[in-house]
Protein backbone atom coordinates (compact mmCIF):
# COMPACT_ATOMS: atom_id res chain seq x y z
CA UNK A 1 0.00 0.00 0.00
CA UNK A 2 2.05 2.47 1.31
CA UNK A 3 5.31 1.76 -1.60
CA UNK A 4 2.28 1.52 -3.97
CA UNK A 5 1.40 5.37 -3.43
CA UNK A 6 5.29 6.33 -3.13
CA UNK A 7 5.41 4.37 -6.60
CA UNK A 8 2.37 6.43 -8.37
CA UNK A 9 3.08 10.28 -6.60
CA UNK A 10 6.75 9.66 -7.40
CA UNK A 11 5.66 8.77 -11.70
CA UNK A 12 3.04 11.72 -11.19
CA UNK A 13 5.40 13.99 -9.89
CA UNK A 14 8.11 13.20 -12.01
CA UNK A 15 5.83 14.04 -15.13
CA UNK A 16 4.88 17.07 -13.60
CA UNK A 17 8.51 17.91 -13.30
CA UNK A 18 9.81 17.14 -16.66
CA UNK A 19 6.75 19.34 -18.73
CA UNK A 20 7.58 22.19 -16.53
CA UNK A 21 11.36 21.90 -16.98
CA UNK A 22 10.59 21.48 -21.04
CA UNK A 23 9.18 24.61 -20.50
CA UNK A 24 11.85 26.93 -19.24
CA UNK A 25 14.06 25.38 -21.65
CA UNK A 26 11.32 26.55 -24.74
CA UNK A 27 9.21 29.23 -23.11
CA UNK A 28 9.31 32.13 -25.38
CA UNK A 29 9.52 34.76 -23.13
CA UNK A 30 11.23 35.68 -19.53
CA UNK A 31 7.90 35.29 -17.83
CA UNK A 32 7.06 31.54 -19.12
CA UNK A 33 10.10 30.88 -17.54
CA UNK A 34 9.34 32.36 -14.43
CA UNK A 35 6.32 30.60 -14.24
CA UNK A 36 7.50 27.28 -15.29
CA UNK A 37 10.08 27.65 -12.31
CA UNK A 38 7.40 28.45 -9.99
CA UNK A 39 5.50 25.60 -10.73
CA UNK A 40 8.50 23.39 -9.87
CA UNK A 41 8.93 24.74 -7.30
CA UNK A 42 5.66 23.87 -6.13
CA UNK A 43 6.11 20.43 -7.39
CA UNK A 44 8.91 20.52 -5.20
CA UNK A 45 7.06 21.27 -2.13
CA UNK A 46 4.30 18.39 -3.06
CA UNK A 47 7.22 16.08 -2.92
CA UNK A 48 8.43 17.05 0.71
CA UNK A 49 4.84 17.31 1.73
CA UNK A 50 4.37 13.72 0.62
CA UNK A 51 7.64 12.00 2.50
CA UNK A 52 6.14 14.28 5.40
CA UNK A 53 3.02 12.39 5.24
CA UNK A 54 4.13 8.72 4.56
CA UNK A 55 7.24 8.84 6.94
CA UNK A 56 5.20 10.69 9.69
CA UNK A 57 7.71 13.31 10.74
CA UNK A 58 7.38 17.37 10.54
CA UNK A 59 10.89 18.03 9.80
CA UNK A 60 10.33 19.70 5.76
CA UNK A 61 7.23 22.11 7.13
CA UNK A 62 9.39 25.04 7.91
CA UNK A 63 11.04 24.36 4.70
CA UNK A 64 7.25 24.33 2.61
CA UNK A 65 6.69 27.38 4.05
CA UNK A 66 10.16 28.65 3.07
CA UNK A 67 9.69 27.69 -0.50
CA UNK A 68 6.20 29.63 -0.85
CA UNK A 69 8.24 32.73 0.70
CA UNK A 70 11.41 32.56 -2.15
CA UNK A 71 8.55 31.54 -5.10
CA UNK A 72 6.87 34.48 -4.01
CA UNK A 73 10.23 37.04 -3.49
CA UNK A 74 11.59 35.43 -7.03
CA UNK A 75 7.93 35.95 -9.12
CA UNK A 76 7.50 39.84 -8.12
CA UNK A 77 11.21 40.67 -8.25
CA UNK A 78 11.39 39.19 -12.32
CA UNK A 79 8.31 40.38 -12.77
CA UNK A 80 9.04 44.11 -11.63
CA UNK A 81 12.51 43.85 -13.05
CA UNK A 82 10.58 42.98 -16.84
CA UNK A 83 8.18 45.59 -16.28
CA UNK A 84 11.41 48.39 -16.01
CA UNK A 85 12.99 47.89 -19.37
CA UNK A 86 10.10 47.17 -21.61
CA UNK A 87 11.25 49.19 -24.38
CA UNK A 88 14.23 46.61 -25.00
CA UNK A 89 11.98 43.43 -24.76
CA UNK A 90 9.22 43.55 -27.26
CA UNK A 91 9.27 40.28 -28.64
CA UNK A 92 6.12 37.94 -27.59
CA UNK B 1 -7.01 8.41 18.91
CA UNK B 2 -7.47 5.10 17.16
CA UNK B 3 -10.13 3.14 19.01
CA UNK B 4 -10.45 0.47 16.81
CA UNK B 5 -7.10 0.59 14.89
CA UNK B 6 -8.58 -2.38 12.20
CA UNK B 7 -11.17 -0.19 11.07
CA UNK B 8 -10.07 3.58 11.59
CA UNK B 9 -6.82 2.78 10.37
CA UNK B 10 -7.83 1.50 7.00
CA UNK B 11 -10.39 4.51 6.21
CA UNK B 12 -7.43 7.12 7.19
CA UNK B 13 -4.61 5.30 5.32
CA UNK B 14 -7.14 5.20 2.70
CA UNK B 15 -8.06 8.83 2.55
CA UNK B 16 -4.22 9.98 2.74
CA UNK B 17 -3.52 8.03 -0.63
CA UNK B 18 -6.16 9.53 -2.55
CA UNK B 19 -5.14 13.02 -1.19
CA UNK B 20 -2.05 12.18 -2.14
CA UNK B 21 -2.54 11.05 -5.51
CA UNK B 22 -4.73 13.68 -6.13
CA UNK B 23 -2.79 16.49 -4.68
CA UNK B 24 0.08 14.76 -7.34
CA UNK B 25 -2.47 14.95 -10.22
CA UNK B 26 -3.35 19.07 -9.67
CA UNK B 27 0.86 19.32 -9.65
CA UNK B 28 0.81 17.37 -13.65
CA UNK B 29 -2.38 19.30 -14.38
CA UNK B 30 -0.36 22.51 -13.69
CA UNK B 31 2.52 21.31 -15.62
CA UNK B 32 0.28 20.04 -18.55
CA UNK B 33 -1.60 23.35 -18.79
CA UNK B 34 1.82 24.92 -18.81
CA UNK B 35 2.75 22.58 -21.91
CA UNK B 36 -0.14 22.61 -23.96
CA UNK B 37 -1.52 26.63 -23.44
CA UNK B 38 -0.78 28.79 -26.17
CA UNK B 39 -0.19 32.13 -24.26
CA UNK B 40 0.98 33.53 -21.47
CA UNK B 41 -2.04 34.33 -19.46
CA UNK B 42 -3.61 31.21 -19.89
CA UNK B 43 -0.28 29.41 -18.67
CA UNK B 44 -0.57 31.51 -15.66
CA UNK B 45 -4.13 30.89 -15.28
CA UNK B 46 -3.36 26.91 -15.20
CA UNK B 47 0.05 27.42 -13.10
CA UNK B 48 -1.24 29.48 -10.29
CA UNK B 49 -4.75 27.81 -9.04
CA UNK B 50 -3.97 23.96 -9.32
CA UNK B 51 -1.44 24.75 -7.06
CA UNK B 52 -3.18 25.81 -4.14
CA UNK B 53 -5.66 23.04 -4.02
CA UNK B 54 -2.80 20.58 -4.14
CA UNK B 55 -0.85 22.22 -1.58
CA UNK B 56 -4.05 21.75 0.56
CA UNK B 57 -4.33 18.06 -0.30
CA UNK B 58 -1.10 17.45 0.63
CA UNK B 59 -1.33 19.01 4.14
CA UNK B 60 -4.61 17.40 5.13
CA UNK B 61 -2.94 14.10 4.28
CA UNK B 62 -0.21 15.34 6.67
CA UNK B 63 -2.39 15.76 9.31
CA UNK B 64 -4.82 13.07 8.69
CA UNK B 65 -1.69 10.76 9.19
CA UNK B 66 0.28 12.49 12.20
CA UNK B 67 -3.47 12.04 14.29
CA UNK B 68 -2.64 14.91 16.35
CA UNK B 69 -4.47 17.92 16.86
CA UNK B 70 -1.50 20.33 17.60
CA UNK B 71 -0.76 20.10 13.48
CA UNK B 72 -3.90 21.35 12.05
CA UNK B 73 -3.33 25.39 12.73
CA UNK B 74 0.47 24.55 11.74
CA UNK B 75 -0.59 23.42 8.32
CA UNK B 76 -3.40 26.10 8.09
CA UNK B 77 -0.70 28.64 8.73
CA UNK B 78 1.27 27.09 5.92
CA UNK B 79 -1.84 27.14 3.61
CA UNK B 80 -3.38 30.33 4.14
CA UNK B 81 0.25 31.97 3.55
CA UNK B 82 0.39 29.83 0.43
CA UNK B 83 -2.69 31.26 -0.40
CA UNK B 84 -1.46 34.78 0.32
CA UNK B 85 1.33 34.48 -1.61
CA UNK B 86 0.22 32.65 -5.05
CA UNK B 87 -2.69 35.40 -6.18
CA UNK B 88 -0.42 38.43 -5.46
CA UNK B 89 3.11 36.99 -7.36
CA UNK B 90 0.25 35.90 -10.60
CA UNK B 91 -1.28 39.39 -10.29
CA UNK B 92 2.64 40.77 -10.21
CA UNK B 93 3.31 38.34 -13.61
CA UNK B 94 0.36 39.17 -15.50
CA UNK B 95 0.51 42.80 -14.89
CA UNK B 96 4.10 42.84 -16.59
CA UNK B 97 2.87 40.72 -19.35
CA UNK B 98 -0.08 43.32 -20.17
CA UNK B 99 2.41 45.85 -19.95
CA UNK B 100 4.94 44.53 -22.02
CA UNK B 101 2.76 43.16 -24.64
CA UNK B 102 3.37 39.45 -23.96
CA UNK B 103 -0.64 38.21 -24.27
CA UNK B 104 -1.98 38.03 -27.63
CA UNK B 105 -4.67 40.72 -28.41
CA UNK B 106 -6.47 38.56 -30.97
CA UNK B 107 -8.06 36.19 -28.57
CA UNK B 108 -9.29 38.53 -26.18
CA UNK B 109 -13.02 39.27 -26.78
CA UNK B 110 -12.79 42.80 -24.24
CA UNK B 111 -9.80 44.50 -23.55
CA UNK B 112 -11.19 46.74 -20.90
CA UNK B 113 -7.65 47.59 -19.20
CA UNK B 114 -6.41 49.26 -22.13
CA UNK B 115 -8.21 52.63 -21.50
CA UNK B 116 -6.94 52.55 -18.08
CA UNK B 117 -3.39 52.00 -19.37
CA UNK B 118 -4.06 54.44 -22.02
CA UNK B 119 -5.27 57.36 -19.89
CA UNK B 120 -2.59 56.41 -17.58
CA UNK B 121 0.23 57.11 -20.02
CA UNK B 122 -1.38 59.96 -20.61
CA UNK B 123 -1.50 62.11 -17.40
CA UNK B 124 2.26 61.48 -16.57
CA UNK B 125 5.41 61.32 -17.92
CA UNK B 126 6.17 58.29 -20.14
CA UNK B 127 8.01 55.56 -18.02
CA UNK B 128 6.95 57.20 -14.97
CA UNK B 129 3.92 54.87 -14.73
CA UNK B 130 3.86 51.45 -12.60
Amino acid sequence: MKETILVVTAVILSLAAAGAIVRIAIGPSLLDRVLASDVLLAILGAALAIDMAMNRHLNNLMLLVALAVIGFIGSVTVARFVAERREQNNES
Amino acid sequence: MSPDPTGVDVVIDAVTAVFLVVGALMSLGAAIGLLRFPDLMSRMHAATKPQVLGLFLMLAAIGLQMRTWWVWPVLLVAWIFQLLTAPVSAHMVGRSAYRTKHGHREMLTKDELEAVVQRAAAGQEPGNDR
